[in-house]
């Protein structure tokens, strides 16, 4: 992980992204929905346009001087991506299209070949709904066993819980890093540790943690590790799994089809080398470019220091917000949780919240945020969610804030 | 924004007139918006010449999902079972007295949806946009 080399200004900052500018009616446009995708910085989209511009061609075993360039800077983005988690070998990053087919990636090809009736995986009642719904698919198929690790009554992940059922032997356990709905920020290097030491497998859902936090791979001593490109500033459509090299070796492949294999016969196969193994048909060639560009743009800005403006930011919006009677701020306190506060008041639907706010160019979002059962628990239908991301202000929660007291006035 | 948020919409939303469970009923079918969560359930008392002669609706929503059910259950006493199934969504736009945009009208016209599955005596699974289009 590079440090930053200049200080962090938000206000220089903000001129990278052109978005910023916008106007929602009359009204300056304030995004506040980061945690759902985040916004492009300028190198990013120039990085996609000179691609499109001056080297498009489909990428591997092609000869021309097009194909040989695309090749280079698809693997270039790779490099970029792999080095920003600080993986061993830019071979254990697989692109993907985003977190959920990466998860999903793991449960058909390790899950399958390793999973049989009765083992158990252990999850968490704070996950998003794609590091549920592929393990209950798998379950129902297989009849594997999900149990779930509670959440504490401070919104926490509950360390007295999970070593009692670590006792149950699972043989994998896949976890949130950072809670799209609390901000809940794990302690995954622990979790994982305590994983291994039960003779499990870790997976961690990082879609988003690795935009918001410094994450090490190989500190962490992640097994998988799957995130997407869109929430940390990369384009939509591609995402990566972390692998360690040997796990991936083991898998059989994913999806069938060209760039996957090796050699093919009428009536039989054999795979190519990790990671082509698991990126079938044409891959997103633009995006691994974009997505690379994000990377870098990050690593130069530093995540030391990415974090603590946005540890700022959400201790000041929690106490802005807890100041406004008849609101509650959902998840803990700010020492344990990234920049996301999601909220309910009294007898106004979040739809409506976020429909008054957009009216003052306030971007928010409302609903269960793919967390259902989470709102279940917490016995809510659905929240208002204001995330942040480098590129916002105190300015704007002050915003945010003076909003809700205009939604508080029609609502009477 | 401000024509969403017209007095009708507010003061229904939070003292609606037709807010209830009617037990017995004829009619009972319960729908949610999968986006939102929004729930409504409708039930409904139906005289031997198919005309609706007390209805009602429960659930949880936006103000615009619970008003909208509201005024709806509001037009249909009285009214015959097939004119309720010939119902769409420009009635519900016209009960509301103003267009919503296309996102909004999707809260507005889960009511619909929910009350025209009941009356045609649809199943869970048979119920789809086509409904209210």
């Amino acid at each position: 992980m590079s440090q930053s080399k200049t200080p962090f200004d938000v206000g220089l900052l903000r001129a990278d992204f052109p978005i910023l500018d916008r106007e929602i009616g009359t009204a300056k446009l304030i995004y506040l929905d980061s945690a759902a995708t985040a916004q492009k910085p300028t190198v990013v989209i120039e990085a996609m346009n000179d691609f499109y511009r001056l080297s498009n061609a489909n990428i591997h075993r092609g000869v021309h001087t097009l194909a040989e360039e695309a090749t280079a800077m698809y693997e270039k983005g790779r490099e970029q991506v792999a080095n920003f988690i600080n993986a061993a070998s830019a071979r254990e990053v697989i692109f993907t299209r985003n977190t959920t087919e990466s998860i999903n990636l793991v449960a058909h090809t390790w899950a399958r070949a390793n999973l049989n009736a009765g083992d158990v995986i252990l999850l968490t009642e704070m996950e998003h709904h794609s590091n549920l719904v592929p393990w209950q698919i798998l379950a129902a198929e297989r009849g594997v066993r999900l149990e779930f690790v509670p959440v504490t009554e401070d919104y926490l992940f509950d360390m007295d819980a999970y070593g009692e059922l670590l006792k149950l032997e699972p043989k994998l356990v896949a976890f949130t890093q950072m809670s799209n709905v609390l901000g809940t920020i794990t302690p995954a290097k622990e979790i994982i540790k305590l994983a291994h030491d039960a003779g499990a497998i870790a997976l961690v859902d990082a879609a988003q943690s690795v935009p918001h936090l410094p994450v090490d791979v190989q500190a962490l001593d992640a097994d998988f590790l799957a995130f997407s490109a869109h929430k940390m500033l990369g384009p939509s459509g591609i995402g990566a799994l972390y692998g360690k090299m040997d796990l991936l070796k083991a898998m059989p492949p994913f999806l069938g089809g060209g760039d996957m294999i090796k050699t093919v016969h009428l009536r039989s196969f054999v795979a190519n080398q990790v990671p082509y193994k698991f990126e079938a048909g044409t891959p997103a060639i633009a995006e691994a470019i974009g997505f690379g560009a994000a990377a870098e743009y990050l690593q130069n800005i530093g995540m030391n220091a990415l974090m603590a403006h946005e540890h700022e930011l959400t201790k000041y919006a929690l106490e802005r917000l807890e100041e406004i009677p008849s609101i509650k701020v959902f998840g803990p306190s700010a020492e344990n949780k990234g920049g996301v506060a999601s909220f309910t008041m009294e007898g106004i639907h979040p739809h409506d919240i976020a429909q008054i706010l957009d009216g003052e160019g306030i971007a928010v979002r409302a609903g269960h945020h793919c967390a259902q059962p989470l709102h279940e628990k917490i016995g809510i239908p659905a929240t208002t969610r204001a995330s942040f991301y480098l590129y916002n202000t105190k300015e704007e929660i002050d915003a945010l804030v003076a909003g809700i007291y205009k939604v508080k006035e029609i609502f009477g | 924004m401000d024509d969403l948020y017209r007095e009708v919409i507010i003061e229904r939303y939070k003292s609606p007139y037709y807010r209830g469970h009617l037990d017995p009923h004829d009619i009972f079918f319960e729908d949610d918006n999968p986006v939102c969560g929004d729930h409504i359930e409708i039930t409904l008392r139906v005289d031997e010449a198919g005309i609706v002669t007390d209805a009602a609706f429960d659930g949880h929503g936006c103000s615009i999902s619970q008003a909208s059910a509201d005024l709806l259950i509001e037009s249909i006493h009285g009214k015959s079972l097939e004119e309720v199934k010939a119902l769409n969504k420009e009635d519900v736009i016209e009960l509301l007295g103003f267009d919503l945009g296309p996102v909004r009208l999707k809260c507005a016209l889960l009511s619909l949806k929910v009350l025209k599955a009941g009356a045609y005596g649809l199943s869970v699974d048979e119920v789809s946009d086509d409904l209210v289009e």
